[in-house]
Formats: C-alpha cells, structure tokens, sequence
C-alpha cells in the first residue's frame, strides 16, 4: 500500500525519524489519513528488512534516524513513474449491501437507496463547505490538500451518480418484472468452491 | 427565523398539464420553503418536474392546486398586475442557455427588469452596474452577449436576475452548458449572492454543484423524495493546514 511508498518518498529528501516522518506524512496529505507511530515504526521495520532504507545517525536527543539506500531511492522511481492499478475486485461496503439487498424479501430497496443519497449528498455538502472556505493555495502543503479534497468530492460524487443509474436500472428492471427476492438455494453447496464462483481477488 | 426571512413557500403544491385520461402530474404536494440566505438545490431525473417548479414558484404558471406565497404574498390573490410586479421586482429567473438579448448590451440586459418597472435608463444604468460589479464584468459592461463567453453570459445573467435588490434567485441547470470550472464560477457568485441575504433554488443534476447548497431535495415523479443537509460540525476532515 502506498504508505510504505510516500514515506520512501519523504525519506528521499533526507534523513528523519519516526515522528517526524508522521509529521511529514500528514503535513503532506492535509491529516485525512492519520497514521500512528506504530504503523510508521512496522513500515520503516520491513524497510530495512527489504534493504530500501538503513539505520542512520542518533542525535543529541537520542533520536534514531533513517536514511534511504540507493536500492530505495530505485524504488521511489518506479512507484512515481508506475500507475496505481485499482484492483477489480476490491469490496466496496456499498455495492456489496446493495448486491446483497437487492435479492433480499421485503426489503425497500429504493429506500435504501434514498438513504445512502441522502448520506452521500451531506458528504459531498460538507466537503464542498470545507473547500469553498480555504483560500487559493499558497504553499505546495495546501495545493497537495486541495488535491486530496478534490479526490474525496469526486469519489463522493461519483458514489451519487452510481446510486442515481441504480435507481433507475432497479425501476426498469422492476416494469419489466425482474427484481424478485432470491431464495435460499435448497441445493446445498458442497465443500470447496462453488462451481460458478467469479474469480474475484482476494 | 422570522416570518419576513421567509422568501418563498410552496404549500401543497400540485400541477397538471392538460385534463382527463392524458393529464400528466408534474408536480404532486410540494412543500418547500426558501429563506433569507439560503439555497436549496432541487435534484431529480429528467422529467421529474424541476422545472415545473421553479416555474409555479416563480409565479409564471398558478398550481392547479396548493399556495405560492414570495415574500409573504398570496400569488393566488394577486391581480395579473400585481403579479407581474412582484415577479419583476423579487423574482429573478436563471436559464441554461442565458436567455439574454442579443441586440443589447451586457448593461443594457441587466437594467431591462429595471427599465420594464418603469425606470429611466439612465436611472437603472446605476443598480445595474453595480449588478456587473457583483459578478466582475464591470469592464464587459458593453459588449454585446456574442462577445462574451458562456461563463460571462452566464454572470451577466446572474446580475440581470438580482438587479435592483431582487432577493430571490430561480436558477433552472444554470451550469448545464459550461464547463466545470466555469459552472464553479457562476455558482460562487450565485452562492455569494445568497449568502449576502438574497435565497434561491438552484435545480441542476450535477451532485456536485448541488453539494453548493445549503439543503437538497430530491423530486421523483413530482413529490419530494428526500432532502439533504450537513451537520453543522464537519466530522469528515480531521485537520487543515494552516
Ligand atoms: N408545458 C407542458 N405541457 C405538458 N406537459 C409538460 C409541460 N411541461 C412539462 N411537462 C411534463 O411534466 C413533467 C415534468 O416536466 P419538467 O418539469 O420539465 O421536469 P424536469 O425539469 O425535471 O425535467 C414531464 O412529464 C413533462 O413531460
Ligand atoms: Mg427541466
């Protein structure tokens, strides 16, 4: 995961310890992800098992420094110059409650839906709020910000137009006299893996 | 909130095009309100009826049945004079495609609601400047609508619909025929504007331009479905940089 990569990213500019590299991390990604002391301390462990970063100087303060080897600053590289490829199969919360209600008795799926929107709209509504009231950037620290915001209003956006084309494919599908409860399969599976199962990631 | 914060409301409002077996229900009960400083995004599929009302709120068409009261007025017992008063002077409508007057300038546009009241043009060249100042065209002020990109043609739609301290904005997909940034633009003025004690209602199918607003309803088949407002605390974001 890309944690792993930034912090060998903020390694590259110079040696730092581990609350400075939390420091670092946050200052650079407006503290939408939070990453504890522990989590930096695990990442910079395999690190240095995996050869990218080595163990540096302790200062007056007795704190441990880390530095990045060359073997790192390869990696660095090719995390920059190589695209994030989104897995196909991660599990979204979302897609999943509606695959799953969708077959469900009795339930109003098209609340659920209003539901979700509702909740997605206030989101988006907050988010919007909080970008309108920042000034233009002024320094690279606000600019990275306003990137993240940017990519939670078109995440949270996108989540809205998707539950908007699942209205209207479950209406459609309901005139035609499709969206009827599944039942429980009577057929009960065996051991091991179902013979249609999708090849899905882990 | 006071009574006179209160802009616009829409009491059981219904509306039918046409009679009998092949009247259609564009509307069916809406109750809506509108205040001082507030904008309400509408949201709905196409055919929803958004801008059926806008046009019932906007005292163009009379509900077939339920009340519009603008700045606590009884649009149903207006006169049709009185009536086209009071849209001239509160009401100011927002379109997709700008409806501007090709002949006039940018100028000439904004002071027309003024000049239709029965104000000199010279006269209504002041507020209407000061129109073009509110949406930084002041410098566009005579060029004609060719001349002008759809984001200016837009503002310059935006100053005609506030001129002379009109306080509620009817905006029908006011950003559907601009980019993304330029719709950006033209809601930041239409948001200042309302923040600054005007109230309107902004129907667009963007979420993201809807997210603008202060409260969302959703149409579907001429009710409100839903609605929509943030908590007043942002839980979402943990810091800012400074
Ligand atoms: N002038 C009209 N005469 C007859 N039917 C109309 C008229 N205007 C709108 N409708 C119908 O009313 C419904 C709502 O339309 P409209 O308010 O334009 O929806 P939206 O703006 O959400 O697309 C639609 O079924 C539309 O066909
Ligand atoms: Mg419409």
């Amino acid at each position: 995961m890309s944690v792993r990569q930034s912090l060998l990213a903020i390694l590259n500019q110079g040696p730092c310890y581990g609350y400075q590299l939390r420091a670092e991390f946050d200052r650079r990604t407006g503290s939408t992800w939070p990453l504890n002391v522990g989590q930096i301390y695990n990442t910079l462990d395999r690190l240095e098992r995996d050869g990218l970063v080595q163990k540096a100087d302790i200062d007056a303060d007795g704190q441990n420094y880390v530095e990045i080897t060359e073997a790192g600053r390869a990696e660095v590289a090719d995390w920059l110059g190589s695209p994030v490829v989104r897995t196909m199969a991660t599990r979204d919360e979302l897609a999943i409650k509606l695959a799953i209600a969708v077959t469900l008795p009795g339930v109003d799926i098209a609340r659920v839906i209003q539901v979700q929107r509702s909740a997605t709209m206030r989101t988006l509504q907050e988010l919007t709020r909080t970008k309108n009231a920042t000034a233009d950037p002024e320094s690279s620290d606000q600019l990275a910000w306003l990137l993240v915001i940017d990519s939670l209003i078109f995440a949270a956006e996108a989540e809205a137009r998707w539950l908007d084309h699942s209205e209207s494919t479950l209406s459609r599908s309901r005139a035609a006299g499709l969206a009827a409860p599944l039942p429980l399969n009577t057929d009960v599976p065996k051991r091991g893996r179902p013979a249609r199962a999708v090849q899905a990631g882990a | 909130m006071t009574a006179s914060d209160v802009l616009l409301q829409l009491d059981g409002v219904s509306m039918q095009y046409g009679h009998g077996e092949t009247a259609i229900t564009a509307l069916a009960g809406v109750d809506l309100s509108v205040s001082r400083g507030e904008l309400v995004a509408v949201m709905g599929a196409s055919g929803s009826g958004k801008s059926t009302l806008l046009t019932v709120a906007g005292g163009l068409t009379p509900p077939t049945s339920g009340e519009v009261i603008v700045e606590g007025h009884w649009l149903s017992q207006l006169s049709a004079r009185e009536l086209a008063t009071l849209r001239r002077r509160s009401l100011g409508f927002v379109f997709q495609d700008f409806n501007l007057i090709p002949s006039l300038t940018a100028l000439e546009n904004v002071s027309l609601p003024l000049e239709l009241d029965g104000w000199s043009s010279k006269k209504a060249h002041h507020p209407a400047r000061d129109a073009l100042g509110i949406v930084e065209l002041t410098d566009r002020a005579q060029h004609f609508p060719s001349d002008l990109s759809g984001g200016q043609q837009q503002r310059v739609a935006i100053a005609r619909a506030v001129v002379g301290g009109r306080s509620l904005i009817l905006a029908d997909e006011p950003t559907g025929a601009l980019d993304s940034m330029t719709g950006e633009l033209v809601l930041r003025m239409l948001r200042s504007r309302v923040d600054a004690g005007a109230g309107g209602i902004l129907v667009t199918h963007d979420a993201r331009h809807a997210a603008w607003a202060d409260r969302i309803v959703f149409l579907r088949d001429g009710r409100i479905v839903d609605e929509s407002q943030p908590s007043t605390v942002s839980s979402l974001l943990s810091g800012l940089p400074a």
